[in-house]
């Protein structure tokens, strides 16, 4: 048996802005069902990479293909099978919310299309707000919105560029629900963020950074893959540790959170004595914990910082 | 569905755009704001001094007198003898097709009745339609009537220049006989309407879509250039229509301009002079990078059209390179087409020749946009 041709094969992607570059020789291959979370911090290139395989930016460099089209020849069939949901709300706020669902449904020259748009606003619970133009809607409500509106024509491959981005938490809930039950419908999903909670949610993560992909691979292989050790350390006087900590050079990382501070390293040996010597105090429990995404992905920033 | 075009995402874009537009004040402003104000402010006329009109001669007599009294014509430099008409009906097509200004006609019996001290007349008939640029050059008759045959009549002749010039011209003002400007201007008037707000329209279509951020999700669904570039113009031929009717109404109820054409004629020439200017529109549209720029773009071929076309200044008054300029732009032909159905009552077959200018200037300007139409956000 041959393993189905990945939904996103790309090769050396790159692209640069006025001389700088905004995705660095990025190479990415996603399969089907997947959800990938994308992860990296502001202006670290993910908007501009996503555009690039939903054939919104011409590459400078690399080729590659998506749902089996390629990149750069054939982004109308690439646009026919994409759900791209943007940063920033694109649909119409001057029309109403059926309106903006009757329009992509038009578009995409779907048959029956009325019963496609009720079924959608009823799927929404939007029944009696379906007049209402769509610049009115919160913040939440628009992004459910445009999701629903990228899914309408039943794409294979779902981009989402930053969804839950000042979504509540009840909401960003919901939609991943949402996102799990897309997945297991088949259909791949390659969603950005940067809340390391939701990074947890998804069947695989890259972190990008500088334009650059620091890592690939499934939560559970990064962390096996990280080479940095990590201690927990719950305490009531754990910040006045922390700052006595900052002075140990093995104790890489320091992170406060709650009543519990998260302290990593790759010296291993050098933290485990440091962390010993700790336990031994009154008031402090040590133990060690596996790493966090967060510290990993802190790691990686601070190794390419390092290199540079 | 087609790849690069299908019907049903053509009307997709239709409708949306009509809604947005519905929902648009400032739209609904401008498609009677500017027609209710330019018809106010142009109240006057703008008056100069085009030289070199042409004219055409039917010359039954063919004596030394007449071939003076022309060159004293000519001789004005308000005068050029370009046709020389073979009967009385190609004459009048001349005339009516715009080709001459001018037609003269001298009478089989004129040199046998100057001779005879009989002061016989010629016929100069003008084209009326812009009495700004007949004025001057029929002011000058009366002053060739005294001096043009002075030369000619010496020795016993001598006594035919007494105190009562020899001869006189009898003028016809064709099409607009008592010389009122508004049967110039108003028909004019809808043709600047039109090029100032068809273009500043649909100038912002695309560019709002930028600045809005909504051309992302657009480029990123399978629409076709040219879907998009008609679907954004053809909710705005109903704006020129509904702007057409305010200065129809306006020219028959207020100004009082005469109508003699094919009002069916008047609707289809209208509709291509729309869509030649909501072509331009769009596609300033989509090479500009920002609402200012689009607005730039508009600005800078509406001064042009409006100074080159004819409707400021008479177009046979202006310098060569400014008439070559003219003849590029819509409003020219418009202008030409417009007078010539409503004053003149021109038919198709006269005003075929201010019809396909504007087809071809559609078709290239079209071709420029979608050349120039970005699919991607680079
Ligand atoms: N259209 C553009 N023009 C110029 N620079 C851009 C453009 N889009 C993105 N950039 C630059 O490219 C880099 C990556 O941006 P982006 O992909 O938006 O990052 P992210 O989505 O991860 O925040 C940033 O430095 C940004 O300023
Ligand atoms: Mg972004």
């Amino acid at each position: 048996m041959t393993a189905p041709a990945p939904v996103i094969h790309v090769e050396g992607l790159s692209k640069s802005f006025q001389g700088k570059l905004a995705v660095d020789h990025v190479s990415l291959e996603i399969d089907q069902g997947d959800i990938f979370g994308f992860l990296g911090p502001n202006g670290s290139g993910k908007t501009t990479t996503i555009r690039l395989l939903c054939g919104l930016l011409t590459p400078d460099e690399g080729t590659g293909t998506c749902l089996g089209h390629d990149l750069l020849r054939e982004a109308y069939q690439i646009k026919r099978q994409v759900g791209y949901m943007t940063q920033r709300f694109s649909f119409y706020e001057d029309l109403t919310i059926r309106e903006n669902l009757d329009f992509v449904a038009r578009i995409y020259g779907m048959t029956q299309r009325q019963d496609v748009v009720d079924a959608a606003i009823d799927r929404l619970n939007l029944t009696d707000r379906q007049h209402q133009l769509a610049g009115t809607l919160s913040g939440g409500w628009k992004q459910r919105l445009a999701l629903t509106a990228c899914t309408l024509h039943q794409p294979r491959l779902l981009l989402l560029d930053e969804p839950t981005a000042g979504v509540d938490p009840q909401a960003r809930r919901d939609f991943w629900d949402q996102i799990h039950h897309l997945a297991a419908d088949g259909i791949t999903v390659l969603v950005s963020t940067h809340y390391m909670d939701e990074a947890e949610r998804c069947s695989r993560l890259g972190y990008i950074a500088s334009g650059r992909l620091l890592a690939d691979g499934t939560p559970q292989s990064l962390v096996a893959e990280s080479e940095l050790s990590t201690w927990a350390i719950d305490g009531t006087d754990i910040h006045r540790l922390g700052d006595t900590l900052k002075s140990v050079p093995a104790a890489q990382q320091i992170v406060p959170f709650g009543t519990r501070l998260y302290v990593s390293g790759t010296d291993t040996a050098a933290l485990k004595s440091t962390m010993d010597a700790i336990a031994r105090k009154p008031g402090f429990q040590v133990h060690p914990v596996s790493p966090r995404l967060e510290d990993i992905f802190t790691r990686l920033m601070q190794r390419q910082e390092d290199t540079q | 569905m087609n790849r690069w075009f299908s019907l049903d995402r053509l009307w997709a874009m239709v409708r949306k755009e009509f809604i947005q537009m519905r929902r648009d004040r400032l739209t609904f402003a401008m498609m009677v704001g500017i027609p209710v104000l330019q018809l106010t402010l142009f109240g006057f006329a703008i008056n100069s001094d085009p030289r070199h009109l042409p004219m055409a001669i039917l010359d039954a007599d063919q004596s030394t007198y007449t071939r003076t009294i022309v060159a004293a014509l000519r001789h004005t430099r308000y005068f050029d003898l370009t046709h020389h008409a073979r009967n009385e009906a190609q004459a009048s097509a001349l005339l009516a097709q715009g080709d001459v200004q001018f037609v003269l006609s001298i009478p089989a019996d004129f040199t046998r009745r100057l001779l005879r001290g009989e002061r016989p007349s010629l016929l100069l008939q003008a084209d009326a339609t812009d009495p700004a640029a007949t004025s001057n050059a029929l002011a000058v008759l009366s002053r060739l009537e005294q001096q043009a045959l002075t030369q000619d009549l010496r020795g016993p002749l001598a006594n035919l220049r007494g105190t009562a010039p020899p001869f006189e011209f009898t003028v016809h003002r064709r099409y607009n006989p008592e010389g009122i400007t508004q049967f110039n201007i108003v028909p004019g008037l809808m043709g600047v309407i039109l090029t100032m707000t068809m273009i500043v329209m649909t100038g912002l279509a695309v560019t709002r879509e930028h600045e809005r951020g909504t051309m992302e999700n657009l480029l990123a669904m399978p629409v076709s250039p040219i879907e998009v570039m008609v679907g954004k113009i053809v909710p705005y031929i109903f704006v020129g229509y509904i702007q057409v009717a305010v200065i129809l109404v306006a020219a028959r109820w207020v100004f009082d301009v005469p109508m003699l054409g094919s009002f069916g004629l008047l609707l289809a020439g209208t509709l291509l002079f729309i869509v030649a200017n909501l072509t331009v529109g769009i596609t300033f549209s989509s090479l500009a990078n920002n609402q200012t720029q689009a607005m730039q773009m508009s600005f800078f071929f509406f001064l042009p059209s409006i100074l080159l076309s004819g409707f400021m200044f008479p177009f046979r008054g202006m310098p060569g390179w400014a008439q070559y300029a003219g003849e590029v732009l819509p409003l020219t032909h418009f202008l030409r087409f417009i007078r010539g159905l409503m004053l003149k009552g021109n038919e198709f077959s006269q005003l075929w020749p201010h019809l396909w200018p504007l087809l071809m200037f559609t078709g290239a300007i079209l071709l420029l946009g979608l050349l120039r139409y970005r699919r991607t956000l680079d």
